[in-house]
């Protein structure tokens, strides 16, 4: 299946499904988890949808390109080309790298199909997005993952692109800009999978080592592989509010103390409190903010 | 049962030797530093420093105990991140004093505890990542039993890395593995099979370097047989990456990483 690059749908030249699919999250992500709330009113039709944590109805219309409950201000999950929208200056993306196809290093039974399903229900060709862009008028390299693709989670795709990303930042002297959403390592791809950790960071390390800026903007959830790596090696980690950061997943934890895990356990204002993140930034404030981060690094 | 499974069988048994019984034997000197510095010491890591044939040597390794209560003490070979972060200070220590490192892992995992989780276990093994790939000394990883994912990899970043014949190294536990994308944890020994864990699948495909094999008898019963050869290993490795530029020591090590995975590239 040939899918589509963000320049083919910038330019309209994709079939309306991928378009839809990934500009619109209302028609896929937020509908789909919300429906599988079973308490509260149910959805009386497609126009409205459920939001997760205040449990209100909210008519699709009013929610703005920043995907917030307009009752109580949680942050909906989003998706790249959203992301892109509401951070990259109008028309300065350029993607880096949109040919990298997922392979089957373990032999993994019936792992294309997967794969298959996971391009048809994201409309991309894997977990993250990554290329060159301004913001706020200033250069930078950006990544940014995606949680409709098996829960963003890291496989030899992700990590190389992720990879090439900071090298072709550290070549090119730019800071860059990275948004984390991933559920850890892609246990299908087997030790590869953990393998990408150490690429990664070491890519990281080249970046940090050349003077050049790294942002984290750590989105929920984050966990696993990537907040042992690099998720947690920014100059300046920032979080979404609430978002679920940590290295182990709550069930485990959960399993291994014997007891229920505190309210707020591993959000990001848990992580602000113990020193993990710089700041909690609100969705409508982060380009405002990375565009002053920016300019206060530019040289 | 198959061969993978067997293996992990053999990583896990109680009496296999533990880190402390790998340094007693390949070691002179050995002298234990303690505490990251930060909050507290701990126990499931080890680390100082020793002689290696009258070359001075950092070794840092996860310990496990063969009794319940050595377990407990060390909290069954699962670190914390002050145990990760005593081990990045003593490799920082290394470099200093151009000390070539060398590590053991025998691991399930990172301990998936709260009080670890409040202290940045994530970070903890992040930033090891990270210091490890641009450590200006050598780095030599062996696994000598279980080598669960990021709590077993934030001590392998390494210019070499070398298994025991039962040693492991893994995304997760074939149990874990399993049970999340089966939803049936009797299958391990299927996932064994598939996850290509043990050092005999994972010199194929060039995460593992080395493999060391262990006596007939159980490499409880014969360390020696074993260690004999690490000693080899050793010996030839240690004044060859010594003699590297730090340039060459570190490019090389960042080729190790850089090529894993697996993908297609198209238009």
């Amino acid at each position: 299946m040939k899918l589509p690059s963000f320049a083919d749908l910038k330019k309209g030249i994709v079939e309306k499904k991928y378009v839809e699919v990934a500009t619109n999250t209302s028609k896929t992500a937020i509908s789909s988890f919300l429906k599988k709330k079973s308490n509260g009113p149910s959805i009386p039709d497609e126009s409205w949808v459920k939001c997760k944590k205040c449990m209100n109805l909210v008519y699709k219309k009013e929610i703005t390109k920043y995907r917030l409950c307009p009752n109580c201000g949680a942050h909906f999950r989003m998706t790249p080309a959203e992301r892109i929208r509401i951070t990259c200056d109008e028309g300065t993306f350029e993607e880096w790298d949109a040919g990298l196809t997922t392979a089957n290093p373990m032999g993994y039974p019936d792992y294309d199909k997967v794969i298959e399903g996971a391009q048809d229900k994201s409309g991309i060709r894997e977990a993250v997005v990554t290329g060159k862009c301004e913001i706020g008028g200033q250069k930078a390299a950006i990544a940014i993952m995606d949680s409709h693709f098996m829960m963003g989670s890291m496989g030899s795709v992700v990590g190389e692109k992720i990879t090439r990303a900071f090298e072709r930042a550290t070549e090119e002297g730019l800071p860059i800009i990275v948004y984390t959403v991933s559920g850890g390592a892609r246990m299908q791809e087997g030790i590869m999978s953990l393998m990408q950790m150490a690429k990664v960071s070491e890519a990281v390390a080249r970046h940090d080592d050349a003077g050049l800026l790294y942002v984290v903007v750590i989105t929920d959830p984050t966990t696993g592989g990537v907040t042992a790596s690099f998720a947690m090696l920014g100059d300046i980690i920032l979080a979404e509010p609430k978002a679920l950061i940590g290295f182990a997943g709550q069930r485990v934890i959960k399993a291994t103390i014997g007891q229920d895990l505190p309210e707020g356990f591993q959000r990001s204002e848990f992580q602000l409190e113990h020193g993990f993140v710089d700041r909690i930034v609100n969705r409508q404030e982060l380009k405002k903010e990375l565009t002053t981060i920016l300019k206060l690094h530019s040289k | 049962m198959t061969e993978a499974m067997e293996s992990v069988k053999i990583a896990r048994k109680a009496e296999r030797p533990t880190t402390k019984e790998f340094i007693d034997e390949l070691f002179d000197d050995f002298i234990e530093f303690h505490g990251d510095r930060y909050f507290a010491d701990d126990a499931a890591i080890i680390g100082g420093i020793a002689s290696f044939k009258g070359i001075p040597v950092t070794v840092i390794g996860i310990q496990k105990g063969h009794t319940l209560a050595e377990n407990i003490e060390c909290n069954f070979g699962q670190p914390s991140p002050e145990g990760y972060r005593k081990a990045l200070r003593l490799m920082k220590q290394a470099e200093k004093f151009k000390r070539p490192v060398i590590t053991f892992i025998c691991t399930s995992g990172a301990y998936p505890g709260m009080g670890a989780e409040e202290r940045g276990q994530g970070e903890a093994i992040a930033r090891n990542l990270m210091e490890m790939s641009r450590l200006k000394t050598p780095i030599i990883s062996i696994f000598s039993g279980e080598g669960g994912s990021g709590g077993a990899l934030a001590l392998a970043v390494s210019d070499e890395v070398w298994m025991l014949e039962h040693g492991l190294f893994s995304v997760l536990s074939p149990e874990g593995f399993a049970s999340i994308l089966w939803r049936d944890s009797s299958r391990a020994d299927e996932a064994a099979e598939l996850m290509k864990m043990n050092a005999k699948e994972l010199l194929k495909n060039g995460v593992c370097d080395k493999m060391f094999t262990e006596a007939e008898e159980g490499l409880e019963h014969n360390l020696q047989y074993t260690t004999d050869q690490i000693s080899e290993a050793l010996s030839e490795a240690l004044p060859r990456l010594l003699k590297l530029s730090k340039k060459k020591l570190l490019d090389n090590r960042y080729d190790r990483y850089r090529k894993f995975g697996e993908f297609t590239e198209i238009g």
